[in-house]
């Protein structure tokens, strides 16, 4: 046995000592206020503050989108509005464009009647103006010519009366037939 | 594992530097690992002002000066974005905060967060010692230390019980809610008895002994490896250091393990502490 065996049992473990005690509780005592007042509120709050710009941020674009949203809606509702109209105005436009082109044509076609009528009277009657002046002149050059040509007076009035109508008869019908033939052409 | 200053702690020399465990005469011839190597009081480092600082109030001194120097590095001036040690040091922030406080306590826990925060690293150092190439040695292994802190959880729980309850404390402390009239008045004493006198020493010494305990388990096979090596061979020594390797990779899990089981049974106690009288 050594001096040192005999040491060993003299020294307790589990006897505590008062310097080391005091020690001890001044060594935590020293952290735990530095921790407590100082260092831990530090972190507390970057911890907070991070928290709320986090939350805060998401917010944010949470807004953003939302009124992004609200555009879009905004914008397609217009579009489709703008759309809506614009094949309403076409349409109007068509029906409208119809019309002025119906109303157009029957003007047009009531002003080509009223001119061919026009036209067709006026022909008319200036053919029958022609023909009773030609009627006139002929009696009287026929009667002039045939008064040369015969070199005598016509005695009998009634008898030349009777020849120059039927003469003129005879012409107007070979007019007519003529008439009638360029026609039928 | 550094024999020569296990040697120096254990305060005797085997013999002009030649250990050798087993003597002439079959009996020890050289000081084995014992419960003298926790002894520092007759061999100080140095003195200041007469008092005679020894290693384990050297090793306090210098964890306080890491943890505040760690944790000031990391949260003096906190950013917003993380850098660096920021980032671990807000990880055991919030472990502390959401697994120990506010899992036991509740929310009413943030209260004691700076309390339980700085116990567990203030533990965890003193147990990681241990661990420390050249320094090697529990501090809470010196019952004094875990008894300190056991002894301020102690008065933390007691005056938030006395806060919360008044007098009603000893209420909740005694008499546990549905048991009989008859087993209370035994149930009661043992409870009072249990819960004010009892807990602050079996707080401290849980956390003394395992790291007492382990200490002791990694110098025995380290001086055995040691002392073996001259006498029995390579054999007998290689695996006694290869215990001496594996004990000190579990004394690392018991040192973290201890210090988690001594900050939550403090946060329990306070919860007790806290609860609402039945």
């Amino acid at each position: 046995m050594t001096s040192a065996m005999i040491l060993a049992s003299e020294f307790n473990p589990i006897k505590p000592k008062g310097d080391e005690l005091v020690i001890g509780t001044i060594a935590f005592l020293i952290i735990f206020v530095i921790f407590w007042k100082k260092l831990l509120p530090n972190i507390k709050k970057t911890l907070d503050e991070r928290t709320d710009a986090i939350e805060g941020g998401m917010k944010r674009a949470e807004e953003a989108q939302a009124a992004a949203a609200a555009l879009q809606e905004e914008y397609q509702r217009n579009l489709t509005e703008a759309r809506h109209e614009a094949a309403k105005i076409t349409q109007h436009a068509r029906e409208q464009g119809a019309e002025i082109v119906a109303q157009m044509r029957g003007e047009g076609q009531e002003q080509r009647d009223n001119l061919v009528a026009g036209g067709r009277a006026q022909l008319d009657a200036d053919a029958a103006a022609t023909r009773s002046a030609l009627k006139g002149d002929l009696g009287t050059l026929a009667i002039a010519l045939a008064s040369k040509i015969v070199g005598e007076s016509l005695e009998d009035e009634a008898r030349q009366r009777g020849t120059v109508d039927r003469f003129l008869s005879e012409l107007e019908a070979k007019a007519d037939a003529e008439a009638g033939a360029k026609a039928g052409a | 594992m550094s024999l020569s200053l296990l040697a120096a702690e254990g305060g005797t020399d085997c013999g002009n530097g030649t250990p050798h465990l087993f003597g002439n005469n079959g009996g020890f011839s050289c000081v084995a690992p014992s419960s003298e190597d926790f002894d520092f009081s007759n061999r100080p480092w140095f003195h200041i002002a007469g008092y005679g600082v020894t290693k384990p109030v050297v090793l306090v001194a210098l964890i306080v000066v890491l943890m505040i120097g760690f944790f000031w590095a990391a949260f003096n001036k906190p950013k917003m974005v993380p850098r660096g040690v920021q980032n671990v040091a807000e990880v055991a922030y919030l472990f502390v905060r959401d697994r120990m406080a506010r899992d036991s306590m509740g929310k009413q826990g943030d209260r004691y967060v700076p309390f339980l925060f700085a116990l567990f690293f203030f533990v965890w150092l003193m147990n990681v010692m241990s661990f420390v190439p050249g320094i090697q040695f529990p501090v809470s292994s010196v019952y004094s230390f875990p008894l300190a802190l056991a002894l301020m959880v102690w008065l933390t729980y007691m005056f938030a019980g006395f806060q919360r309850h008044g007098l009603g404390y000893f209420k909740v402390l005694g008499v546990p809610s549905g048991v009989p009239l008859g087993i209370l008045l035994i149930l009661t004493p043992i409870e009072l008895l249990s819960n004010i006198f009892i807990r602050p020493f079996t707080l401290g010494i849980r956390l003394f002994a395992n790291m007492f305990a382990g200490h002791l388990l990694i110098a025995t096979f380290s001086a055995g490896a040691w002392y073996m090596f001259s006498v029995k061979g390579i054999v007998f020594s290689g695996a006694s250091f290869t215990m001496a390797i594996v004990m000190t990779g579990f004394e690392l899990f018991i040192q973290a393990l201890q210090a988690y089981i001594f900050v939550m049974l403090t946060a329990s106690y306070l919860a007790g502490a806290l609860e609402e009288a039945h």
